[in-house]
């Protein structure tokens, strides 16, 4: 029981279990588990599970592995989270859950007015395609294009260093000192806070913009760092 | 032998997954190529129709997978080419008769046995297609030059990357080049600006693949079809050949032959 503890912690939320891994290989963190739950199996029966992977990079293969494995014991995993944004993909392609209901205390960090604070963004190595969604309680910046289909949700600001043509939400808790700008802003769909555009068909070149709200209105306007 | 595993697949439906397949295993195949096609529609098979191998379906591919049949009983060989196999899909059965470990082990087998299995995806991204993908070596992403396409297209190759098989090539299929002139249609640039993967075939648009499918014949053996002799190349860009892209400009032609009369 000792070393499995230092693998892994369990602890009752609202919406379940929740299921926190420490630092080890994917492999014996879920050999932990599985032995847990074969420990205490009347405990676990027919439990709503959410696990929270840390860092850990995981792919379609191992996730759906592991589901299986728990479905089989009578434990519905419904939602994975981690601080790997590759994880993340994974787990919506599943169809899990990527957050809790409420967002982490130790997450929920507003952005200052006129800077963004580096630890609380998410960085995207892009394209995010069509179907890849990215939800974040702080900024979100993305290398790469955002194609048609793809969305981004973020407690803070947008930052996309490529084409942004998907549909994307910032200051999406309130926050509507936030701004959402691409080296070229034509998105299916822009919201910040609680507004929401479309883009205008554009006209002549394209350059780099910035949205962001003025007086209740959502303006784009040249980007000059 | 050691086969190279390829699937067609497209998220959309009505592309010419199916049509593609036929084609570029007849095109392999006539360069001398042993290739073993697999329909992995279970349920609405086509492949077998468009081979013109119908009516000699005894075994398919789920009779393989139970173990009611070895798998050289349920390979169908082609009327004209004795390099060619079909596997055809169950028309009775629906996709999840077989598993994504059973496409792997089938193709493992296969592998021994021919220089290339093509694999025709289904429609959508559910089970058949992961089916279909579980064993590829390479994944042939077609599209057509419209909107709806290319976004099922961009999807694909999206889950493509998360599962590993990535980096697919990409084939655009009924381009029309009269129609991109006038701005009707997009562009191969169009295409390619989104998706941004490899490019490895575009086809004409071209009336006669339709009249070549019903007949049950892939025209990819009809010198004449532009068509076909796109099929042919992308046979070759498998096989590692630099092959040009066509020239697709009619108009250039058009104008020189009524410039000279």
């Amino acid at each position: 029981m000792s070393d499995e503890s230092a693998l892994l912690q369990t602890k009752g939320i609202r919406d379940g279990l929740l299921i926190t891994f420490g630092q080890a290989a994917w492999p014996d963190l879920v050999a932990a588990l599985v032995a847990q739950i074969e420990n205490q199996p009347s405990f676990f029966e027919g439990a709503r599970l959410a696990l929270d992977v840390g860092a850990n990079a995981l792919r379609v293969a191992e996730l759906s592995a592991l589901r299986d494995q728990l479905s089989e014991r009578g434990i519905s995993l419904w939602a994975v989270l981690s601080e790997s944004s590759l994880t993340e993909i994974t787990a919506q392609n599943l169809g899990l859950a990527t957050r809790l209901a409420k967002p982490r205390p130790s997450e929920v960090q507003q952005a200052a007015a006129d800077e963004i604070p580096a630890e609380a963004a998410k960085w995207v190595k892009g394209p995010l395609r069509s179907g890849g969604k990215v939800t974040h309680e702080g900024s979100v910046v993305v290398l790469g294009d955002v194609n048609p289909g793809a969305e981004i949700v973020a407690g803070g600001s947008i930052i996309v260093w490529g084409r942004l043509r998907g549909v994307v939400h910032a200051g999406a808790e309130g926050d509507e000192n936030v701004v959402i700008c691409a080296l070229e802003l034509s998105p299916t769909q822009l919201r910040i806070a609680n507004k929401i555009a479309v883009s205008p068909k554009k006209q002549g070149k394209n350059q780099p913009e910035v949205a962001r709200l003025k007086d209740g209105q959502l303006v784009a306007e040249p980007w000059q760092a | 032998m050691t086969a190279k595993v390829v699937t067609v697949t497209s998220g959309k439906g009505g592309v010419g997954k199916t049509t593609s397949v036929a084609n570029i295993a007849v095109a392999l195949a006539a360069r001398g190529q042993k290739v073993t096609c697999i329909d992995g529609d279970i349920g609405l098979r086509n492949l077998d129709v468009v081979m013109g191998l119908e009516n000699r379906i005894v075994y398919d591919l789920v009779d393989v997978v139970e173990g009611r049949c070895r798998l050289r009983q349920a390979m169908i060989r082609d009327k004209r080419l004795p390099e060619l196999y079909l596997i055809p899909a169950a028309q009775t059965r629906d996709k999840t008769a077989v598993s994504p470990s059973d496409m792997v082990r089938l193709c493992d087998e296969l592998r021994q046995e021919v220089d290339w299995v093509l694999i025709d995806s289904p429609a959508g991204i559910e089970r058949g297609f992961k089916n279909s993908i579980a064993a590829a070596d390479k994944v042939l992403v077609m599209t057509n030059p419209e909107i709806s396409a290319v976004r099922d297209a961009d999807r694909v190759v999206g889950l493509l990357d998360a599962e590993e098989k990535g980096p697919a090539s990409l084939v655009i299929n009924r381009l029309n080049p009269i129609m991109v002139k006038r701005g009707d249609m997009l562009s191969v640039e169009d295409v390619l600006d989104l998706l941004a993967i490899d490019l490895i075939g575009i086809v004409p648009e071209d009336e006669n693949v339709l009249v070549a499918s019903n007949k049950g014949q892939p025209l990819a053996l009809d010198p004449k079809s532009r068509a076909g002799h796109a099929f042919d190349n992308i046979a070759r860009r498998l096989l590692g050949e630099q092959v040009p892209f066509m020239d697709l400009d009619t108009s250039g032609l058009w104008q020189r032959l009524l410039g000279r009369k």
